[in-house]
């Protein structure tokens, strides 16, 4: 093996993954590319814009700025592993009942960011809750329908 | 009007592709052995390039091209997306080649690389060696229009274009005036963002064709402007567009596609991906207008406007993209939203060593309507009038007709808009309560309002295509030239088929795809153009199935085509509503009868001549602490008449999304130059202030809909106005709270700090 390829063993949406990755390379390259689950998005590449979200052992993380090789060992979920027995999450459903997508591009990241506070489990005024995605940009929506999306879901 | 299909809340139908990340965007697609395509850009923002090196570059293992400004063709061509103008005259500026060695901006485009993959491709870069020969740059438009300026397109004097009228005559206006009232007012440069990057991946295809997919809003007018760009006929190009994440103006501007083109070719025809990066995106592609503003009003005691005038200059960047469009539309609104006697405007353009400006939300409004409706509170203060009541006494109303181009006004909700925007501010008692504040702590209410068409007639052509196709069980596919790009126009021309076919939405199949080679012809999605242009063809062509389904029932039943409709789904006799036969049987029958087989399949094209004025407020209560010259928005509501609204949960989604464009606008945006070298400062999504969700209030948005009867459904324009008034309304607001006149943006802490400095508020 080259020395730039490592192999790692990660939980990808449930399933147990064995891959060689290029050290230098980023968990969205990875995920994009090699592993072809492209509905993480790219919008900066550095960590500004949260379009990249996926979670790492339940927290959610910007995967343009996180090494492939980190996830070794550890449990990753990405919007492809959001819908329960492929029918719509809660949190899915709520963003398509409330009108929070339009371009979609900031989606997938908000999505995910939003699972990951829900299945915090804590109530949260809209406030707060806007503190905790105010990583995520989102050029479209101005974000109301986005923040009554996730509060009709976390404060149920 | 009594629909079935219109005005329902329908869920945008690409709404699951979406939530899912299934939804495949221009990035998304793994073609094999995919190349990938990197910029060489200028580090200088003037100059000759006088030496350039690839060698090195060449030699890098996996680097398959290198090409330069030597390599591409010496043609120079226009990226505007604008329809094609048959008239010489009234062609776009052709001032653009693929690759340059005369180097117009900081960033501008010198050589390419394609390589096997993105590390390569960057490496490669860092070893093209270039030598500059640096002219002086040229920044504002007295630097541009100095005599020894030097030209950044020659021939040109640096000047990009020029336009004025004058109706009426202003100085007898002024003349007349008791009082005349002068403001000088500054916007700044800002960018789209939209959140999807511009990116296209472009090969040859097996018949030899060019073949570009691209996050474009125009792909019909992209297909062309390839075919500019390499002097080939467009039978031997093909561009698609794929889901879009987002637009703005930025994507309808051939900014990367003929690049990618001439990257494929270098490649010998290998699909080669060329995915801008954030900050090749901002400084690379378009950006919002800069516009400086010496505006002056004449009014009479009574408070009737009688002269106006404005002129406005904009050092608009390194290339004319959309020439003076979006400079000189603002003579349109300028004269368009107040009926006064004697008007005059005129503005410059020149070329700077800047990025270049171009299309974006609004199309200039935003930057004359923040300039217009800051003065005309200005006004309001001098003569001591309330800013609505004043702006009632002075605005259009129905049955006005524009003094330009003489189209009249059909249905205008705009005095109703403000009724409703007071209301729901609470207007009156604020006004009252916030006049003589003093301490750290002030509030204040304020407005503005707009007007804007609905599509560019009569300047441009307008034309739209639409096909339908009945298929065997009584569903339909429909293609339009339009293009969704996140709007929800596909979501929209679903319920327009299916209110006219007498369908359920469900019934109607929407491919989001546009294919230049499949999809009818439509210039793109631009103007806020799609619900009343193209949806006048798609009503069109529903309209034409709707006669073509009858037509078919008569040879089947001998029932006249006049007594026959459509109700879900079923063909039923209009007076007695019994059912005839489902439009399932019948549609089997037309493709399979073996006497009357004749699928029914319409293409149909529609040409508008009608531009209708879409009308709309913001009202706003804003707080600022004055030791900070921090500005929070508390409360903001934008109420629009539209016509007919077609789905009211996209509709207040478009309003959504303008509002917090327009925040952003108003209190933190701006893209900064170096003033010497003109490198952009701030090409990233950290520097570069975008409104975030914890920026942003709710935000309220209330129609008053009215019935437009140009608009195929009673419909006006709503994509891009809802970004038009919030920058002015909060100025207002903010002269209400502070007393302080406002005259630039954006107000953000240090320049509302410094003002309040300068005024002796601290
Ligand atoms: S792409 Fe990762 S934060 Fe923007
Ligand atoms: S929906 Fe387009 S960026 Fe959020």
């Amino acid at each position: 093996m080259s020395d730039v390829l490592k192999k790692i063993t990660f939980t990808l949406n449930g399933k147990e993954r064995t891959v060689e990755v290029d050290v230098r390379k980023s968990l969205l390259d990875v995920l994009r590319d090699d592993l072809e689950l492209t509905g993480s998005k790219k919008g900066c590449e550095v960590g500004e814009c949260g379009a990249c979200a996926v979670m790492i052992n339940g927290e959610s993380i910007d995967s343009c700025i996180y090494l492939a090789v980190w996830v070794d060992g550890k449990e990753v979920r990405t919007i492809e592993g959001i819908e329960k027995d492929g029918k719509l999450s809660e949190m899915q459903q709520a963003f398509v009942d409330e009108g929070a997508i339009q371009c979609g591009f900031c989606t997938a990241g908000l999505v995910v960011s939003a699972t990951a506070l829900e299945e915090r489990g804590e109530k949260m005024s809209k406030d707060e809750m806007k503190k905790e995605l105010s990583g995520h940009l989102c050029r479209c929506t101005g974000y109301h329908n986005i923040a009554s999306a996730v509060d009709k879901v976390i404060n149920k | 009007m009594n629909f079935t299909q219109i005005g329902k809340p329908l869920k945008r139908y690409d709404a699951a592709a979406k939530v899912t990340g299934k939804a495949k965007y221009a990035g998304d697609f793994h073609v094999r052995d995919m190349l990938i395509g990197k910029i060489y850009r200028s580090t200088i923002a003037h100059g000759y390039v006088k030496k350039i090196d690839i060698s090195k570059a060449k030699a890098l293992p996996g680097v398959v091209a290198v090409i330069t400004f030597n390599d591409t063709p010496d043609i120079k061509y226009p990226t505007a997306g604008h329809p094609y103008s048959t008239d010489p005259k009234h062609q776009d500026i052709a001032d653009r080649q693929i690759l340059t060695n005369h180097v117009r901006f900081y960033g501008d485009e010198i050589a390419a690389v394609v390589a096997e993959n993105d590390l390569i491709a960057r490496e490669a870069l860092r070893l093209i060696e270039v030598e500059y020969e640096e002219l002086p740059v040229v920044l504002t438009v007295e630097d541009a229009l100095a005599n020894d300026a030097p030209e950044i397109h020659k021939g040109t004097k640096n000047i990009v274009g020029k336009m004025n009228y004058e109706f009426g005559n202003v100085e007898e206006g002024f003349a007349k005036a008791d009082f005349v009232v002068e403001n000088e007012f500054e916007t700044q440069t800002v960018q789209h963002c939209a959140m999807e990057n511009h990116v296209s991946y472009a090969y040859v295809d097996a018949q030899d064709r060019l073949t570009v997919v691209s996050s474009t809003q125009i792909p019909h007018v992209v297909r062309r402007i390839i075919g500019q760009a390499f002097e080939m006929p467009v039978h031997k190009i093909r561009v698609i567009k794929p889901y879009i994440g987002g637009g703005f103006g930025a994507k309808q501007d051939s900014c990367i596609e003929p690049l990618n083109a001439a990257l494929t070719l270098a490649a010998g025809g290998k699909p080669v991906l060329l995915d801008l990066d954030r900050e090749e995106s901002i400084i690379g592609t378009r950006v919002r207008h800069a516009v400086k503003y010496k505006i002056k009003t004449g009014v009479t005691k009574d408070g009737k406007m009688i002269a106006r005038e404005v002129s406005l200059e904009t050092a608009k960047g390194a290339y004319a993209s959309h020439g003076i469009s979006p400079v000189a539309k603002q003579g349109t609104a300028f004269i368009q939203m107040y009926t006064t006697p004697n008007v005059k405007f005129d503005m410059i353009s020149v070329y700077s060593n800047a990025p270049v400006a171009g299309a974006m939300r609004g199309y200039g409004i935003p930057q004359i309507n923040y300039a217009l409706e800051s003065h005309v509170d200005d006004v309001a203060a001098k003569i001591g009038m309330d800013p609505t009541d004043f702006r009632k006494l002075n605005q259009v109303k129905e049955g006005d007709a524009d003094p330009k181009t003489k189209l009249k006004i059909l249905s205008c909700g705009l005095e109703e808009c403000i009724d409703k925007g007071k209301e729901l501010i609470n207007w009156d008692e604020k006004r009252k309560k916030y006049a003589n504040q003093t301490g750290d702590i002030r509030r204040g209410v304020g407005m503005a309002e707009f007007c804007y068409g609905s599509g560019t007639y009569p300047v441009c052509l307008e034309i739209a295509g639409a096909r339908i196709v009945l298929r065997p069980d009584g569903s339909i596919l429909m293609q339009v030239g339009a293009t969704e790009i996140g709007q929800g126009s596909d979501t929209v021309f679903s319920q327009m088929a299916a209110e006219v076919l007498g369908i359920s939405t469900d019934q109607v199949y929407l491919e989001s795809t546009t294919d230049s080679d499949t999809t009818p012809f439509d210039t793109g999605a631009y103007a806020s153009r799609q619900t009343y242009v193209s949806g006048a063809a798609v009503k069109k062509a529903a309209l034409e199935c709707k006669s073509r389904i009858f037509e078919a029932v008569k040879k089947r039943k001998e029932i006249a085509v006049e007594k026959l409709d459509i109700k879900d789904s079923q063909i039923i006799e209009k007076n007695s509503g019994k059912v005839v036969m489902s439009l399932a049987d019948l549609a089997m029958d037309t493709y399979y009868s073996r006497e009357n087989s004749n699928p029914i399949s319409v293409d149909v094209y529609n040409q508008t001549k009608s531009n209708a004025l879409a009308f709309g407020v913001t009202f706003t209560e804003v707080e600022v602490d004055i030791k900070t010259g921090t500005i929070d928005v508390i409360e903001i509501y934008n109420v629009h008449d539209s016509g007919t609204i077609m789905n009211r949960q996209l509709a207040e989604g478009q309003v959504h999304g303008g509002m917090s464009m327009g925040m952003g606008y108003a209190l933190t945006e701006e893209l900064k130059l170096h003033p010497e070298t003109g490198k952009t400062l701030n090409n990233n999504l950290l520097d570069y202030k975008l409104p975030t969700m914890m920026d942003t209030p709710d935000l309220g948005v209330e129609f008053v809909e009215t019935y437009e009867p140009t608009g195929p459904f009673g419909n006006k324009s709503l994509g891009e106005p809802p970004a038009i008034t919030p920058a002015p309304a909060i100025r207002n607001a903010v002269l209400n709270a502070t007393g302080v006149s406002f005259t630039r943006l954006p107000m953000n802490t240090q320049r509302v700090f410094e003002k309040f400095k300068e005024t002796g508020l601290i």
